[in-house]
């Protein structure tokens, strides 16, 4: 058992440090969740691709550099060291990408990845619906069979920044069998649409903080070719669930984030804080020690797939912790920050830029987005423990 | 990197478990806590035999190690099953002894590391004051620091650290009953002088972050075990006309429970790499691993404890033995609030 890097992953951290050094921009980009910061996160996105920073573990044929697992942990722990822009592009890169790499075939993958990866193309999800929501299997939304593809008619939900957004990927319902036989997974296909095609509708949701980051969907005889289909139709279920534990397990929220914001967090509290307060002290330690074993937890799990292991519900254990993590280690920072904490991420005078400030806003979601902390926890006791199903 | 134990560690592991589960531990820790240390003793040598305390122990004093990762490794299985006695003190115990040999004193080490290591002699160390500093959880109080040594009453040596000085105490005063019965706690008195002077604070520095991590790990075995404990209770006690393990509000205490030893392990396996390695983080490392898989151990417990309903508050119940030492232990070798200073110290 060991924690070490070979000379070659040293070789690649001291790369893309040097790499970042140069190109984080000094100060922090607008919001992601505005049109104006959607812009400015777009065209950071084309300044990874140039220098194939954008999608490390891809394929190079794709614009990646086909780093491994451990190589993308060092790629992200710098990433967010250097305080380097959220990622507009993620829902594309840690969602649709590993379906695509799993069930795409080889024309979609050609036609769809390189513009994801470089900006040109953000895509957002589509998922929730008004009525399904945790129960997402219980979706209504519809695909109907049309000369040469599908006709889409309901409405999704809570699909974050599809305001800014240029295409997007889902579940509809192509076949009703599923829902009177009581099995309501079965009958469902993965579809890709523009939203702005023919007969989308795109309405915007400020989140808590007024910001435009979600949309809801209307959408009404959207014409989706055959060759935007994922996988076989029908099979939308398995095809979805296939690459879900990617969202929550390894992909969707690197450890570098954390283990960044916590020496962030420690360095604010050698600043600012009263040395007596051990009460803020103990937060700040909790803060310290739970990226520390996120980060070891994560290495633990890549060297398990290395070892030819895969991650299935374990995910689960992943995303109840990063999530809790999240917000405690914001609150803690706005607690430390004292008057300047309630200040809004706009304000001229907030602190760091309003980072903590949409960090906390943010860490709001994340026991809800990717399958909330109740599901997981099901899961959790259900798969991992062994415990019997009952009702949720 | 490869950060998972290695089929050898899981295979050492595995065989203390299976030895454990044969010796019916919980009658041992009864009968311990009674004051019959004998089928204890018994326990003790046949884990001495598996190579256990001999990893404490550096080969030129007939040991095997040091090795700190099999230790947690073997410290988390003792855990499992609430093995009674100084198991944490007696390594900490070699670790000092180890340290005072490498830094000038090696008669002392000789003359008690090979019985260690043996399974010979059971001892018992205790931190009266001062000199911790660099320790797994800090300095002062808090730090690993105790008036009392654990079962001082049958160990067969108990050093006491008091200032820059290392004492083998024979007498001890009455014994203090702790919440955990199995922990009969006693005031080391007097002694004669072992060693003075700046090497013994070196060495009870080491010993103390040894023992800390020893505890982490044996409070996670601790943990592993209330859990494993609760979800067969859960999975067969019917309330309502269904097994309680089927409701969300049970399930997810006990997913919560899993998710803390989860993420509390790999802070002990990389602690452990780190006293290996013999790095200056392993003080933090160590820190961080002993609140985290303390704090887990007692979660899991009040978990535990609150899902077996009244059974669970019961004395005659077994699982009594696990939810009391996890109380214990969170205490001992480190407090949470030092071991959190410690992760923060520069």
């Amino acid at each position: 058992m060991d924690l070490d890097f070979t000379a070659a992953e040293d070789a690649f951290r001291t790369e893309a440090r040097a790499w970042l050094a140069g190109h984080v921009p000094s100060v922090p980009l607008p919001s992601l969740e505005t049109a104006e910061g959607f812009a400015a996160h777009r065209e950071w996105e084309r300044t990874l691709f140039a220098d194939r920073w954008s999608v490390v573990s891809w394929p190079e044929a794709y614009g990646g550099r086909a780093a491994s697992i451990l190589e993308w942990l060092v790629f992200e722990e710098e990433y967010y060291a250097a305080g380097a822009p959220g990622r507009v592009s993620q829902n594309g890169i840690n969602l649709l990408a590993p379906t695509l790499f799993e069930h795409g075939t080889e024309e979609q993958r050609a036609r769809i990845l390189p513009p994801m990866a470089s900006g040109e193309v953000i895509w957002a999800q589509a998922w929730s619906e008004p009525e399904s929501g945790s129960d997402l299997a219980s979706l209504r939304s519809t695909a109907v069979r049309t000369d040469g593809g599908w006709l889409l008619n309901g409405q999704k939900t809570w699909s974050s920044r599809a305001a800014f957004a240029d295409r997007a990927f889902g579940l509809f319902r192509s076949d009703q069998d599923g829902i009177s036989a009581g099995k309501p997974y079965r009958g469902l296909t993965y579809l890709m649409f523009p939203l702005d095609a023919d007969g989308v509708t795109v309405r915007p949701i400020g989140r808590l903080d007024g910001k435009p980051a979600f949309a809801e969907l209307f959408l009404s005889d959207v014409f989706v070719p055959d060759a935007d289909v994922i996988g076989e139709p029908g099979q939308g279920w398995r095809v979805a669930m296939s690459t879900a534990g990617n969202e929550r397990g390894l992909t969707l929220r690197s450890p570098g984030r954390f283990t960044a914001a916590a020496e962030r967090l420690t360095a604010l509290w050698r600043e600012q804080a009263d040395p007596g307060d051990t009460a803020l002290r103990d937060r700040v330690a909790d803060a310290v020690i739970g990226a520390r074993a996120y980060q070891l937890f994560t290495y633990a799990n890549a060297s398990r797939i290395a070892a030819g292991g895969t991650l299935g519900a374990e995910s689960s254990l992943n995303k109840v912790f990063w999530s809790e993590l999240d917000i405690a280690l914001h609150e803690t920072a706005l607690d430390l920050l004292g008057p300047y904490g309630e200040l809004s991420d706009d304000a001229e005078e907030a602190p760091a830029h309003g980072s903590w400030s949409d960090g906390y806003t943010f860490s709001l979601a994340g026991p809800i987005y990717a399958g909330t902390n109740e599901i997981q926890r099901d899961i959790i006791a259900e798969r991992l423990l062994g415990l019997p199903k009952g009702r949720r | 990197m490869r950060f998972l134990l290695d089929d050898e560690q899981r295979d050492f592991a595995r065989s203390l478990d299976a030895m454990l589960t044969a010796a019916d531990t919980p009658a041992v820790v009864r009968a311990w806590a009674a004051g019959d240390t004998a089928p204890g003793r018994a326990v003790w040598a046949r884990l001495a035999e598996a190579g256990v305390f001999a990893l404490a122990v550096p080969e030129r004093h007939d040991g095997l190690g040091p090795l700190p990762l099999e230790l947690a490794v073997a410290l988390r299985e003792l855990g499992r099953h609430v093995v009674p006695g100084p198991v944490v003190e007696t390594v900490a115990a070699a670790a000092l002894l180890d340290r005072l040999g490498t830094l000038g004193d090696e008669a002392t080490a000789a003359n008690w590391l090979p019985g260690i290591a043996s399974g010979k002699t059971v001892a018992s160390l205790c931190l009266i004051s001062g000199n911790a500093s660099g320790s797994g959880c800090g300095s002062g109080s808090g730090s690993g620091e105790s008036p009392y040594a654990l079962d001082a009453d049958s160990a067969d040596a108990v050093f006491v650290v008091d200032g820059d000085t290392v004492r083998l105490t024979e007498v001890t005063g009455p014994v203090q009953p702790s919440a955990d019965p199995a922990r009969r706690l006693s005031r080391p008195l007097g002694g004669t002088v072992l060693a003075r002077g700046p090497r013994v604070s070196a060495a009870a520095a080491h010993a103390a972050e040894v023992a800390a991590l020893a505890t982490a790990a044996q409070a996670l075995g601790l943990g592993r075990a209330l859990l494993a404990r609760t979800v067969e209770y859960a999975r067969q006690r019917t309330q309502f006309g269904a097994a309680i393990g089927s409701f969300q509000a049970v399930k997810h205490r006990l997913a919560d429970a899993l998710i803390a030893l989860e993420f509390a392990e790999p802070l002990v396996h990389a602690a452990a790499l780190a006293l290996a390695a013999n790095v200056e983080s392993s003080g933090a490392e160590i820190a961080a691993a002993k609140v985290s898989a303390c704090e887990a151990a007692c979660s899991a417990a009040r978990t535990a404890l609150h899902l077996h309903g009244a059974l669970g508050y019961t004395e005659e119940l077994d699982l009594s033995l696990w939810i009391r030492k996890a109380r214990a232990l969170r205490g001992a070798w480190g407090t949470p609030a030092a071991c959190r200073a410690r992760v923060l110290a520069p």
